[in-house]
């Protein structure tokens, strides 16, 4: 298959991800969409990886994930936190910081 | 031979111990004066500048057998480049004969302190400042013996200063009391601002004498002088005038003598300590220390004399018309520091500091009978008030006085003492001192020999009147009625200082001149002191005649009550108010430089910095204020406006890395 399937898709997931970080409310919807552009980039990286046949790129992909997945945790729980506060996750309603 | 060599050597290296004695009194009553009470402390604080005293009698007992004297090095104080600046003790005649007067006078004032301050602090409603006003004097006498020991400029210099932030303490001692809770304060403060007027000019002159002469150390500085006057006669000009205005201030003289009439404000003690004794003698003794260079330019010995012998009678006609028991002794040490700095502009600075230790003796003898007959009057008041119900007097009026003869016989046999060894009769202290003045004008300058006499008339005049309204006739207030005799802590060094004022004619007696034989080991003495037997009588005959024309304008009718007017009010009219005014020198300063000066200063307080500084600092501030209004509607608080903002700023970037090339 040639190379430019993959960065395509890979381009087409990165731009929902961006999209549905800037246009969406709900928390988790952004989320969910960041995690797309991870995995639009874990792409690429294996992609190269496996058309110059050099391992490095295929082992950066975990790492990724390990890092992806803590970040998850890390925000799940904030979101829980938030949601227990303010009983919505609404991101536009945490704007308490607004200058 | 050498071994009573070792003996003398080891004696003079006693020196630093005159400064050191006092500040171990300082620090002793620091620490446990709380806990001592006032005979604790008052002894202590005696026992120091007693300790001071003794040092000084083994030093002057040393330098009989040795004249030279010594420097003693305590340690090294500067040292950059060529200057070498230590920290010398300088035994000489010259140093010893003021640290004797000094320590010896101030000993018998810590002792009367002790009477005088119980009664004051609870006169005044303060007991627990006891403390506070002996720690003050005996830091007086450390910075004073710093000034008299010192070996060179600068080690002076600190002295100096130290001796003027005494005066400023003591003067302020009652600092919340006085005019209108400010009086006493409002006095301190003009005696420290006045001297430091004074005391650029001395810095002046240190300054100028270190650029050319590269040292600060008298006798290096001293040994130069011969061979700068030949070629550079402006300078050597110069530092003298500016030295001269360190002594004006210091000594009180015109132009700015105006602080030490205010400073009568401090407690009586220290009026008669530092303000009639010894501080403001220092002038006088930086003169005769540098006589080298006052004598290198008689041009500037003119200048010096001069403005001795105008002070001396204007303020000899100043005293005149006061009222205020101390006023009139205050312009009267005023006129007598005229005559020694007068003295000193004529080349006779024996006669300087004969005049000096005499004049120390008796106007502190007056100053402290002054003090009794004040604290004599706040019994009175007292007693007077228990029983007529609350009149009020001002204690220090010698209207409210009269007949205190009766009521307070120690203190009047004294003072008396006191007044005639100052009106300069025959044979009390202060005749011999002045006469040598007087010849010495009489011998170098007539004009200032005619201007002496007529001070030496005043001060004869003044002094009778003072005597016959306090302590003659009758009573003239209920306080003067009730006055009471002080008790014995108080009189006893009144009648050792009346000792003092009899016999301290002695020190430099005509015929023997022990003091010019000592001093000639240090000082230069261009004309040995002579005895005229005219000009003696003579300077005696206008003592007398002012004394009974005192008696017979005050002691043949004396005031007939507390408000009557002074009988030479209508003769001299309009003359007599000015007289009682002080010539309006006070308001004349006050218009022609106080008023223009704080007029400057509200322009740089008001237009310049509130205006210009302030505002260009408040624009920066209200500046950033506006700038940040502008900035912060950025911060939207809404996270998906900042990923977009961040998304927006890769594009950027990456546009730009990818089209740079």
């Amino acid at each position: 298959m040639p190379l430019g399937y993959f960065l395509g898709l890979s381009a087409f997931m990165f731009t929902v991800g961006v999209l549905g970080v800037i246009l969406r409310r709900n928390a988790l919807v952004i989320f969910m969409s960041l995690e797309l552009m991870f995995n639009a980039a874990n792409l690429v990286f294996v992609t190269f990886a496996s058309y110059y046949q050099i391992l490095t790129g295929q082992i950066f992909v975990f790492f990724v994930m390990a890092v992806a997945a803590a970040e998850v945790a890390v925000g799940l729980a904030l979101m829980v936190a938030i949601f227990r506060t303010k009983r919505s996750i609404d991101i536009d309603q945490m704007s308490s910081l607004k200058g | 031979m050498l071994f009573q060599e070792a003996v003398m050597n080891s004696t003079f290296s006693l020196v630093p111990l005159v400064v050191f004695l006092p500040v171990l009194g300082i620090l002793l009553n620091w620490l446990f004066g709380k806990r001592l009470g006032e005979k604790g402390i008052g002894s202590i604080a005696s026992l120091a500048a007693g300790g001071s005293f003794v040092v000084s009698v083994l030093l002057a007992l040393a330098l009989v057998q040795n004249h030279e004297g010594a420097h003693i090095p305590l340690f090294t104080w500067i040292s950059v480049g060529n200057l070498d600046l230590s920290w010398v003790f300088r035994v000489d005649t010259l140093s010893v004969t003021m640290m004797l007067v000094v320590s010896g006078v101030g000993t018998l004032i810590h002792i009367y302190s002790i009477g005088y301050m119980h009664e004051d602090v609870r006169h005044q409603g303060e007991p627990k400042r006891f403390r506070r006003f002996f720690i003050f004097l005996n830091l007086f006498i450390a910075a004073m013996m710093i000034l008299v020991s010192a070996d060179n400029f600068l080690m002076m210099f600190v002295g100096w200063e130290g001796v003027g932030l005494c005066s400023y303490l003591l003067i302020g001692f009652w600092f919340e009391k006085g005019e209108g809770g400010l009086g006493n304060a409002k006095a301190a403060k003009k005696a420290f601002i006045t001297n430091r007027i004074g005391d650029f000019g001395l810095l002046i002159a240190i300054f100028l004498i270190f650029w050319n002469f590269g040292t600060l150390n008298f006798a290096e500085v001293f040994e130069m002088v011969p061979a700068v006057a030949q070629t550079q006669p402006g300078l050597l000009m110069a530092i003298t005038l500016f030295m001269l205005l360190g002594v004006t201030g210091k000594s009180a003289q015109i132009p700015l003598y105006v602080w030490l009439p205010d400073a009568m404000a401090g407690p009586t003690p220290v009026s008669a300590l530092i303000h009639a004794a010894t501080m403001v003698t220092a002038g006088v003794y930086l003169m005769v220390r540098t006589q080298v260079m006052y004598m290198a330019v008689p041009g500037a010995q003119q200048v010096v004399a001069w403005v001795g012998a105008i002070t001396a009678l204007f303020a000899g006609l100043i005293a005149l018309g006061q009222f205020d028991i101390k006023k009139v002794l205050a312009y009267s040490t005023i006129s007598q520091l005229g005559f020694m700095v007068a003295a000193v502009g004529l080349g006779a600075e024996v006669a300087a500091i004969f005049h000096l230790a005499t004049h120390a003796f008796f106007k502190a003898l007056l100053f402290l009978s002054a003090g009794s007959v004040i604290l004599g009057m706040e019994h009175g008041l007292e007693a007077g008030s228990h029983e007529q119900g609350g009149h009020h007097d001002d204690p220090q009026d010698m209207r409210n006085m009269g007949g205190i003869r009766k009521k307070m016989p120690i203190t009047f046999v004294v003072y008396l003492i006191g007044a005639l060894a100052l009106a300069g009769i025959v044979p009390f202290a202060g005749f011999f001192s002045k006469d040598e003045i007087l010849v010495a004008a009489n011998q170098g300058n007539m004009p200032i020999f005619v201007v002496l006499v007529a001070a030496a008339f005043l001060t004869a005049f003044y002094m009778g009147r003072q005597v016959l309204m306090v302590f003659f006739g009758d009573a003239r207030s209920d306080a003067a009625k009730h006055a009471k005799e002080s008790s014995l802590l108080v009189t006893v060094p009144l009648m050792i200082l009346a000792l003092l004022s009899v016999l301290g004619g002695g020190l430099n007696f005509p015929g023997v001149h022990t003091l010019e034989h000592w001093l000639e080991h240090t000082l230069e003495i261009p004309h040995a002191a002579e005895f005229i037997l005219p000009i003696a009588l003579g300077s005696l005959a206008v003592a007398l005649v002012a004394i009974f024309l005192a008696y017979l304008v005050y002691g043949r009718k004396p005031l007939a009550n507390a408000k009557a007017a002074d009988p030479l009010a209508k003769p001299l009219g309009i003359f007599f108010r000015w007289m009682n005014q002080k010539f309006m020198v006070d308001e004349l300063y006050q218009a022609v430089v106080l008023g223009p000066y704080k007029k400057l200063a509200d322009f740089f307080a008001y237009p310049v910095d509130q205006g210009v500084i302030d505002g260009l600092v408040n624009g920066m501030g209200s500046l950033t204020v506006s700038l940040a209004g502008a900035l912060r509607k950025l911060q939207t608080g809404f996270a998906r406006t900042y990923a977009l903002s961040i998304f927006v700023g890769i594009i950027a970037i990456l546009v730009y890395l990818l089209t740079r090339i």
